[in-house]
């Protein structure tokens, strides 16, 4: 176990130190900070002032191990838009993100598994063809098209819903959320929506094929054979076997949800970091734009992780290594 | 004597895309209380689907086409799938053909054992695991209380198949179906598992079905033998019977085909020719192709399953007269 976590500690390491370097190098390319950071009518010495001031005129590898020794300190410099602390901007609208990637998951993993585990047990009833045939249009359909029609058609068309913004925010448990209040709730509902069909689809898809790849196996017959009731095979045995699979998926699937919430958030003008990256890479704002790609390397590096841990939860045969 | 179950016309029929499988058809046999029966006969033949047939575990595209499974007096084809699951693992058990992938790779060798416990005994918490640790150790498994918490995976595959007889046997069944219980073990482990097995069926006084394509092993263990060819019984008999005077000429290719090592044959013999295609069975007896002793009767002409003699049933038309 604790070799496990040496290893995987290793691994971070590596990962951070290869994204950052990358960072730095696309940072450094993309863009001149100066011409965001002075004014257009600057004099000479107020830009050298400047250069100074971001270090731009020491050698570049100088400039990389001063972004990684700042960075290690959460410092990744100010935001030029704001003119705050670029680290503190990505955690103050982190809840909202993540509450919105949290329920999606539920989501995902609730509709995913109950229908992929009903179009399983019965692939042909006419409920299992309906979920089938609209699981292949939640993969296909894109994102940001889906929550146009969500919002037409909740929003404009009916006006059930509202389709922007976090709605009224409640404090649960200190964490401060839209759950907590009923309009909160009532905004969350579409970005949710939006942002988990994706994956909704892809577990469904995922969890039909386990089960019915498993429905055929000796060890349910042997179980059938013990006079173990259908329901009780199909959510024990069998599922149990199925979420062996499905635990990978759902850590990708985690992974690329977070990166979907850029598209989900800006159409529902969500005020996530999803929405502030991108505001960010509009402007050229690179502290805000480094500090946010090392915190969702960090963030896969720590889901896989707990993926590993679950795999051996549920799959005896898999010991850490 | 008394008898435990009988079958009476049983058919089970695949509906395949390319045809009809008539895997059984038409099979009557029964079995006495405390009796060991084996069915043996070539790959194919249908007897894995007979025992399936009896619990009624045959999946789709296959179904029972018609005939009653009367165990204890009761019509088991009638039975719904709810009244099927009471039976199932209590009155009747069946052990697969192929071990290794009998048991669940993800519950421990206990949870698969108490799970026939827990369903059909009113056992508590402490005596199930004693139950669980004296059943595997009736069967031979050694160190039983620090076993049970193992996985499948960390069993051998012979300790695998013991684990599956030791849930078969975990609530005194009334009948055992065995299909080819030790095919895929080592020689030495196939007659100590045997050995095992009959001990248990004479101990807990039920009646077992040993399905087996090896007529030497049957022999030993049985008290009577159906041979089965093309989803149907062509003979059966009281072992020495079948041994000895035996009257279908599949029968006695069967038995001409035991490797004796006291006879000390120069050459094996064999059947000739191979199992028809099931799609395409002869019109008359199924064995008419292969069969040395066949007449033009045969071709065309289906034989009747009879009493040949009293306990002795067979079908064809010109049973081979005189001793073996
Ligand atoms: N699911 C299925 N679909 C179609 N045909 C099947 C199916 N299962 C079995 N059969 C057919 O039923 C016939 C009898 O099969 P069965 O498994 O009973 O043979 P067996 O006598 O047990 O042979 P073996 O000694 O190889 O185990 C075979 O011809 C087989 O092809
Ligand atoms: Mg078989």
């Amino acid at each position: 176990m604790i070799k496990f976590l040496i290893k995987r500690i290793w691994q971070l390491v590596i990962v951070l130190f290869a994204v950052s370097l990358l960072v730095f190098i696309m940072t450094s390319l993309v863009g001149d900070p100066l011409s965001l950071l002075v004014k257009e009518n600057a004099s000479a010495s107020q830009i050298a002032e400047a250069t100074e001031y971001l270090g731009l005129d020491q050698p570049a590898y100088h400039q990389y191990f001063l972004f990684v020794k700042n960075a290690l300190n959460g410092d990744f410099g100010v935001s030029y838009r704001y003119q705050q602390s670029a680290i503190h901007l990505i955690i103050e609208r982190m809840p909202a993100t993540l509450e919105l990637v949290v329920i999606a998951m539920a989501l995902s993993i609730v509709f995913g598994i109950v229908f992929g585990v009903y179009a399983g047990a019965y692939p042909n009833s006419f409920l299992s063809k309906t979920i089938m045939n609209l699981s292949i249009a939640g993969i296909s359909v894109p994102s940001f098209w889906l929550g146009m029609l969500m919002i037409y058609i909740f929003g404009i068309k009916f006006g059930l819903l509202p389709v922007s913004g976090r709605g009224e925010v409640g404090t649960i448990l200190g964490i401060k959320t839209s759950l907590a209040t009923i309009d909160g709730i009532k905004h969350v509902i579409l970005p949710a929506l939006t942002l988990s069909m994706g994956s909704v689809a892809s577990i469904i898809r995922l969890t039909r094929a386990g089960i019915q790849e498993n429905m055929v196996q000796d060890y349910v017959k042997l179980a059938r054979a013990k006079g173990v009731k259908n329901r009780k095979i199909l959510f024990g045995h069998v599922l149990k076997n199925t979420l062996i699979p499905i635990i990978t998926i759902f850590g990708l699937q985690l992974g690329s949800l977070i990166a979907y919430t850029t598209i989900t958030e800006t159409i529902f003008a969500w005020p996530g970091m999803g929405k502030l990256i991108i505001d960010s890479i509009n402007s050229s704002d690179t502290p805000i734009i480094s500090a946010y790609i090392l915190l969702v390397a960090v963030i896969f590096v720590v889901i896989n992780f707990v993926v590993d841990l679950l795999y051996c939860v549920i799959d005896p045969r898999i010991e850490l290594k | 004597m008394e008898k435990l179950l009988e079958v009476k016309n049983l058919k089970t029929y695949f509906h395949t895309f390319k045809g009809v499988v008539k895997a059984v058809d038409g099979v009557d046999f029964y079995v006495n209380k405390g009796e060991i029966l084996g069915i043996v006969g070539e790959s194919g033949g249908g007897k894995s689907i007979t025992g399936f047939s009896l619990i009624k575990l045959i999946e789709s595209p296959g179904k029972i086409e018609t005939g009653e499974i009367l165990f204890e007096g009761n019509d088991l084809v009638k039975y719904s799938e709810r009244e099927m699951s009471k039976i199932r693992g209590k009155d009747i058990v069946m052990i697969f053909q192929d071990p290794m992938t009998s048991l669940n790779p993800v519950y421990t060798i206990k949870q698969q054992i108490e799970e026939s416990l827990i369903l059909h005994t009113n056992l508590n918490k402490k005596e199930r695991h004693e139950r669980c640790v004296e059943l595997l150790k009736d069967v031979g498994i050694p160190n039983p209380e620090n076993r049970l918490t193992n996985y499948p995976h960390q069993f051998s595959g012979g300790m695998r198949q013991r684990v599956v007889i030791a849930i078969a046997l975990a609530v005194n069944p009334k009948l055992i179906i065995a299909d080819e219980p030790t095919t895929a073990l080592d020689v030495t482990i196939q007659a100590q598992i045997l050995k095992l097995m009959t001990e248990l069926v004479k101990k807990q006084g039920c009646s077992m079905i040993l399905i087996t394509h090896d007529l030497a092993v049957v022999s030993e263990i049985a008290d009577r033998i159906n041979v089965m060819y093309c989803g149907k019984i062509v003979e059966s008999s009281k072992v020495s019977t079948i041994m000895n005077h035996c009257k279908h000429p599949y029968t006695r290719g069967l038995l001409n085909s035991i490797p004796d090592i006291k006879d000390n044959k120069d050459r094996l013999e064999t059947i000739d020719g191979i199992v028809p295609n099931m799609f395409k069975l002869p019109k008359g007896c199924n064995f008419y192709p292969r069969c040395n002793k066949r007449m033009e009767e045969c071709e065309n002409k289906e034989p009747e399953y009879r009493e040949y003699k009293e306990g002795h049933y067979i079908s064809c038309h010109y049973p081979i007269e005189g001793e073996r």
